[in-house]
Order: C-alpha cells, then structure tokens, then sequence
C-alpha cells in the first residue's frame, strides 16, 4: 500500500498521525456493463477477486432461502465438471473458493497465487462456475438436506432464535424480514428448478460487481474481469428494494427457550448505506456501545454490574435501513434487571446525548485506529466490494476520518433523536422466563 | 476465552510460514523476556502480543480456570492506573485490544498505528508486575466469567459435548478440564488463588514479547529494554509434567442433552512435535489431517458427505503445536435416515483405508500446493504471523520451527502417511462421544404489549 502524507484533525492536536492514503480505487466497467472496482497491492504474490451480485436473501421472495441455496450450490458442478472436479482444479494450486449470500449481496470469491499458470487456472475455473452452474438434481438434493440439517441445528441456539424474531419483529412483511438460509418448511418447497430460475435472473452482467485486490497490474485485471463475466448475458437489474413500512409502536416478545442464559435483542430499523446521518450515528453508537471494551453499554451491563460478558450496540448500514440493535445476554433470573439497565442506558443517551470528552475520546479511537480496518487484503476488498456493491464515493476510505471529526455532539443527539424513538422500540428475549427458572 | 476459536483457525489452516519471507529478529532483555521482531512495510500498523507461559494446562485441581479469570482480572487496575484505564488509553490511541487463553497459553495484544507502540508496552510492562488484585472487582467478574460460560457452553449443546468428551479421553493429562473451568471452581475462586497465579506466572522471564508490522527491530528492542527492562524476573518453578498415562482400550460415552442433530466425535491419542520421539511421524499425521479434511476435494467431503451422503458434515483436526500429547479428532454429524452407528462405521472404513491403501500422488500434490499458497496467504495478516511465532515460542518449540513446516511437509511420502495411520490411529486409543439428541421445546409467547 501506497503511503503518503496527509493531514488529520489529530495531527492538528499535536499528536503524530501519519494518515495515509488509504487505498487508489480504479474503476471502470467492462464491455458488458459491469462495475470494476480494482486496488493495486504489491508485497505478496497473491490476489483477491469477489463477483457481488444484487442478489441475497432479499432477493428471495416468498421462497426463502432460495439465494442462500443458489450460492451453496456453485461450487457443485460447472460447465463438465462435477464438485470433485472443481475442488481438485482450485485446491491442487492452492486457490481459495468462496459463495455465500448476504441479505443484500450474493458474493462470489476467489483468493489465489498470481504466478501465471495457478492464476489462469483459478480464473478459468471461476469463469466456468459463473457462467456455466450446473445445478444437477441429486447435488440440489444434497445440499438442500444439508441446508434443512443446518436449520436444525440453528434450533439448538437461543442467539439464532432471537435474531429470527427480531428481524420479523423490525421487517414484517418486508424481504428483510426473513432469516438467510430460509425456514424448514421453505427450503423444504424449493425446487431445482427455482434455482436455476433465480441464477439466470440475477446472475447477469448488468446485475454485477467486479472487485479486484492484489498484485495485478491494471491491464490484468482489466483482462480477468473482462473474462471472468464474458460467459453472462447482459440481462437487467432487479427492482428497487420496497421500502421499509414504519414501526407504529414497541413490542416485547419472549420465546421460552430451555437455556441458562437469556438472549435479549431491542431495537429497531435504523440507517442505510448512504445516509446523510451515518456518520453521526456511527459515532454516537461508538460511545454507546459499539467500542469493543470501552462504551457506556459495556460500562453499565459488565463493568460496572457484571450482568453479561457482552453488551453492544450496532447499527447495519444496508441498502434500505438496515438493524439498530442493543444486545446482551444474561442469567435468566437477572433479566429484568439487564433488560432495565440496557433501555436506561439507551434512554439516556438519546437525551441527553455524548458528552464532548466522550465524543473526543471515540474520535481518537476511530480516526486512529482507521488504518487497522484494512491491512490486510481480504479486508481491504471487502471494504471495496462495500464502495462498490452500495455505489459509495471512491474516495470513501480517504474522506471517513475527515467525516469522522466533523461530527458534534449537536449531531450525535440530533440524529439519535430523529432515528431511534423509544416509542417504537422492539424487544425480543428468548431463554427460561423468570417465573419458571427458579434460580 | 477464544480457545474454541483458535481451535478452528488450527483445524483447518496449516499453522507455519516457510523459510522464504520469515525474517525474526530476536532479542533477549537481562531480565529474561524475549522479545521477537517480524518486521512487514506494506502498511503503517503494528500488531503487539505479550505471551505468558501459562494456561489452563498447567492448573491443578480446584482452580481449573484460573488462568482465563486472571485474564480478565488483567484489565482491573494497576498501582498505576484504576480498572478500566487500560482500556480507556488504549482506546484513545486508536487501538484494539484484547486478550486470550488457551490450554498452553495467555496472550494479550493491541493493535495499532504504529507510532503507537509505546503505549502498549508502558500499559503491558505495568501490568505484568504491579496487578491489583481487588474483591469487589473479581466478584464482579467473576459473575461475567460465568455469564460467559453459559453462553460458550452451557446453551451449546457441540461444546458440552466436547468439554465432556475431552473429561473421558484424558486421565492424567490437564488437557481433561476446560479452558474455561469447572463450573464449581470458578464460583470458589479467591483473590489469594488469582494472587498466587498471578505471582507464579507473571513475569519477563516467563513471557515473550511479540511484535510484527510497520517498525524496525533495533527500535522496538530500544523501546522494549526502556519500558520492560526495569521489571525484575521471577524464580518460574518448573511445571510438573502431568503426563497422560496409556490408554488401555476404547472409551465411549453418550451425551444427552437438549439438541436438534445427533453427532460424533472420535479421538485417537497422539504425540505432537513436543512429544513425537520421531518428528516425521508428527509432519505425517499432519498430512493425514489434510487427507481427510484439506477443504471440499479432501476424503470426509468427497466421501461420506458428497459420495455416499452419510454425513451432512464431517471434519478432521489435529494440532501438531500443543505442548502435551493431544487427539487426532474426528467429527461428523449424520446425514438424515443415518445414524451415528453408520457415521462411526464410515470414519472407520476411512481409518482402515489410510491404513491399507497408500494416498495418491494427486492427493499429497493438493496438501503441498494448499500448504505453499497457504505461507504466502498468512503473511496478509501482521496478527496471524503473530499468533504463530507467539505459540510456537510458548510451548517451547520455538519460533524457528517455523521456517521448517514447509519443507518438512514436502518431504513427508506417502509411506510414511499410511505409516503413521496403522502407528497411531488404534482401536485402543480411542475415544469416542455420542450426542444423543432430547427433545427441546420452545414456545413463543407473542405480544406481551408495549413498555
């Protein structure tokens, strides 16, 4: 990574900062259409390439589950190669292959050696399994029972059964409402056909990111992004997401659960990738609760009661307003103390705000620890495949500590008041309810 | 406690970097800490790991866990500096932080800028020596100490299992208690047990200090002699070697508790590199594990989840850097209409095949190529390197062993892996653990009105 000076609010403060460049994005489209967002790192004779599609679990329908089934199903037969094929083509030179879906983005990914043959081997294999999945009846079979056994399994957990509800609670009919990997009686519906049906909808040029970050130079990685997604055709981008309905009023729900702990969840749908007050919202819920050993949640909940070994707030940016959540987990018999503490703590920061050396102190840890974010190459990326997936400034890595100083405490308390309204607040707690836990 | 974590990291990535691009520089303060230095430009962060020689491993009886409390109780205050301060400037100075134990260790780390380091080391050398050890503060942490406890294992039907599987397999050995610890012992710890932990263990020449990023070697020994040179060492007496006795034949127990899915793991006792009398047959067992469970082309996956669809999913995992004699694990849950009867009987017809049929040339090219890409994809991350040199020094290996995993591997035949199945992977030394699923029931109460 490149390194060049620049100047920081904290460098104003008489601290040694050397900010630095956070990263050169190249950017263009290929002959198809689709979007290339591509960062040169040299040091390392490797890359990382994601293929990002609109084309998660909000892209499901009725039928959920069904984009986290498409992706699971990639790498299990492309072009005349079965799944032992394509395992043995990318783990015989080392290569790293990767499908997944999100609620927004269905992400296809690749890490591998650029040394000229692995690379052209990785890349034509991926180029294949994009173009050419198979989706064969007795591979759909499998990893459709393999799904429902992951389902199950899910049952056994408090946290997942808290998330479920939660979502509902917050999205109601909305595709955001529903769990990614689908519910047993759904996933149990979905047929072969579905899935090769929602590939060729959504896995077209037009429909698709390209993310390249590694030791390629730029007439490479013109060239693999040209190849990798030659083999779609254009196609069309889906609709526009609904918006998300407002809540009309706060909600407790309980889910008996045989647990010693309770999962509590409380909030609400919160901000969006482009938001205008993201930035004072990510602040502020810095100073709440989203510092990892240092916010107001952790001090009130553990460090101060011992309550739960986590408390944190976050806000999920997504295409439409994603989650703000608070969350702890504690000894069933504690709850309503925990569940007191947590919604005093936010109630209070909604009035009252930061105080300015919070606001300080969470500016310092931010802006100084910004370069932290993405060291690495696989983090890098995904900060990229972020830019590009939600359309973002390509200056977005240079320009967030700059954005990050200029929040006040006026726009903290300001944006909280406006985006997170007691009145419409949704509780979820799933463990042993007090009354029956007998501790 | 991320012990379950690093475990999995263990499982499936080959743990070594190779000769080619590991430059350690090491220094060692008069005082005994050893201080090592990987230096790496691509981008202005550092990442520091303070490693002490102790983990839950060397813990007797009545204070299993005391190592992961006293973790935490690392965080509540100094002569220096109020509970909680550590935290506080290490956040203002733009750091992440956190800390780790595990059987054969504790590490504490932060990352940062790299101008910052100094901050780390003024906070960790204060830390080592001047720790105030408080009732109020670990009655309270020792309330989230349990919290996490019922969140890591009580309410998760997998680690119950392996935390019971893991009190049968072992009888002599300390590997048999949790990183955690037994319920029992963590509510009766006292401030005298963590003081006298904290005596016994904490100290330079127990520890080393591990650095890897944007810095130079020279500079961070400087600033390492300013910050931890003053501290004193400590008379470390040696650890017992608690070593596991022989196993005399196959051990099996059920697990039932609430859960959806039936599963199984299966253990056989094996040496690591500590232990082996003979080092290739540890390198052997290592691509053994790759064998069977180097990603989607290796044997569990090809076989028993694609092939013949006994199981939805089934792994192997074997960890050649723990300081104690270990288990070749294996782990699977059946598919549906299979039992766990099936699934033990597939495993098995996989150990027999290792033992019968030499691996084929494709499949020992696949786990040496994975293991060559796999030592440049690890120099990506300053924190894993870290981690690396970090445990190999802890459990007494040292960190040069580092530089022979790749060539060591290269080496290893496809003899010697069917050696080292009908050498170690015996009938006799196994163990094995059934999760019996019982019904759970859940119910939603919807609605309970607004608040």
């Amino acid at each position: 990574m490149r390194i060049t000076a620049y100047l920081t609010g904290l460098l104003l403060l008489g601290l040694s900062q050397s900010g630095f460049a956070a990263a050169k994005i190249d950017h263009w489209q290929t002959s198809q259409g689709s979007r290339v967002y591509y960062v040169r790192t040299e040091g390392l004779p490797m890359v990382d390439i994601q293929v990002v599609f609109d084309a998660g679990s909000a892209r499901d329908g009725q039928q959920f589950g069904l984009a986290t089934l498409t992706t699971d199903l990639m790498e299990t037969g492309a072009g005349k190669w079965n799944a032992d094929d394509i395992a043995q083509r990318f783990e015989s030179i080392g290569a790293k292959f990767g499908a997944s879906s999100s609620i927004d983005m269905a992400t296809v990914s690749l890490r591998t050696l650029t040394e000229p043959a692995l690379f052209a081997k990785a890349l034509e294999t991926l180029q294949v399994i994009l173009s050419k999945p198979t989706f064969k009846e007795a591979d759909f079979k499998r990893e459709k029972s393999r799904t429902l056994a992951g389902l199950k399994q899910q049952e056994e957990s408090p946290a997942e059964f808290a998330s479920i509800a939660f979502y509902n609670a917050l999205y109601g009919n909305h595709p955001y409402a529903h769990p990614e990997s689908g519910t047993l009686t759904t996933v149990a519906a979905l047929k072969s056909a579905d899935v090769r049906r929602f590939y060729q909808n959504h896995y077209v040029a037009a429909n698709a990111i390209v993310v390249i970050v590694g030791d390629l130079t730029k007439p490479q990685a013109e060239q693999a992004a040209e190849q990798l997604l030659s083999g779609l055709p254009i196609g069309k981008k889906p609709p526009a997401l609904p918006d998300v309905a407002p809540l009309t009023q706060a909600k407790v729900q309980h889910i008996e659960f045989p647990s010693t702990q309770t999962h509590v969840l409380v909030g609400l749908p919160g901000t969006f990738r482009k938001d205008p007050d993201y930035y004072s919202l990510y602040v502020g819920n810095h100073i709440l609760g989203g510092g990892s050993l240092v916010s107001k949640l952790f001090d009130e909940v553990r460090e101060k009661r011992g309550l739960a070994y986590s408390a944190n707030s976050a806000f999920i940016p997504m295409l439409k307003p994603g989650p703000f959540l608070v969350s702890l987990q504690t000894r069933n018999d504690q709850t309503p103390q925990a569940l007191q503490v947590l919604n005093q703590t936010l109630n209070d920061f909604i009035a009252k705000g930061p105080s300015e050396a919070e606001l300080t102190a969470a500016k310092k840890n931010i802006t100084g620890g910004f370069a932290m974010r993405f060291d690495t190459n696989k983090e890098l990326s995904t900060y990229v495949a972020m830019i590009g997936f939600y359309d973002m400034p390509l200056d977005y890595l240079d320009t967030f500590q700059q954005k990050t100083e200029q929040v006040t405490v006026a726009s903290i308390t300001d944006a909280f008041k406006r985006r997170v309204n007691p009145a419409l607040l949704q509780t979820i707690t799933v463990g042993k309810a007090p009354a029956t836990s007998g501790k | 406690m991320k012990n379950r974590i690093l475990y999995a990291v263990f499982l499936c990535l080959p743990v070594y970097n190779s000769s080619a691009a590991t430059k350690v520089a090491e220094h060692k303060l008069a005082n005994g800490l050893k201080v090592l230095v990987q230096e790496d430009h691509r981008s202005p962060v550092v990442v520091s790991q303070v490693w002490y020689k102790v983990g839950s491993s060397y813990e007797p009886g009545g204070i299993t866990g005391a190592s992961h409390m006293l973790e935490h109780m690392m965080f509540k205050g100094t002569d220096k500096h109020a509970a909680g301060e550590f935290s506080r400037i290490i956040a203002e100075n733009g750091s992440d932080e956190n800390a780790f134990t595990g059987q054969d260790y504790t590490a504490y780390f932060q990352t940062m800028e790299s101008s910052r380091l100094a901050v780390s080391f003024e906070l960790e050398a204060d830390r080592m020596r001047s720790l105030h050890l408080l009732p109020e503060e670990l009655k309270k942490e020792l309330e989230v100490v349990t919290e996490e406890r019922r969140m890591r294992t009580e309410d998760n039907p997998q680690a119950k299992m392996q935390e019971h599987f893991n009190a049968m397999a072992f009888a002599s050995s300390p590997y048999k208690h949790p990183v955690i610890g037994w319920p029992s012992d963590i509510a009766n710890y006292t401030v005298e047990d963590l003081q006298a932990w904290y005596q016994r263990w904490y100290a330079p020449n127990n520890a080393t200090l591990v650095v890897v990023g944007d810095v130079q070697a020279q500079a961070v020994f400087d600033l390492a002699e300013k910050y931890f040179g003053p501290l004193k060492p400590s008379d470390i007496k040696p650890l017992k070697p608690q070593t596991e006795i022989d196993q005399l034949g196959v051990r099996k127990m059920t697990i039932k508790v609430p859960a959806k899915l039936p599963s199984i793991v299966m253990g056989y006792k094996v040496p690591v590199l500590k232990t082996a009398s003979q080092e290739s047959d540890v390198y052997a067992l290592e691509v053994l594990a790759g064998v069977l469970d180097g990603g989607s082309g290796a044997r569990l996956s090809t076989t028993l989840v694609r092939g013949k669809q006994i199981a939805v999913a089934a792994g192997a995992g074997y960890s050649m850097t723990s300081r104690l004699s270990d288990l070749f694990l294996l782990e699977a849950t059946p598919a549906e209409g299979k039992t766990l009867a099936d699934m033990e009987t597939a495993l098995k017809a996989e150990v027999k095949k290792l033992q019968d049929k030499l691996v084929s040339p494709d499949e020992l090219q696949r786990i040496k190529a994975q293991v060559l890409a796999s030592d440049v994809y690890q120099r990506d991350s300053n924190f894993y390197q870290a981690m690396q040199l970090g445990t190999l020094e802890t459990v007494g290996l040292g960190w040069q062993k580092a530089d022979e995993y790749v060539p060591k591997i290269n080496q290893v035949t496809a003899e010697q892996v069917r050696d080292a199945a009908r050498k170690y992977l015996l009938e006799d030394h196994l163990n094995i653990a059934y999760l019996e699923p019982q019904t759970m029931t859940t119910a939603t109460a919807k609605n309970k009105g607004a608040h």
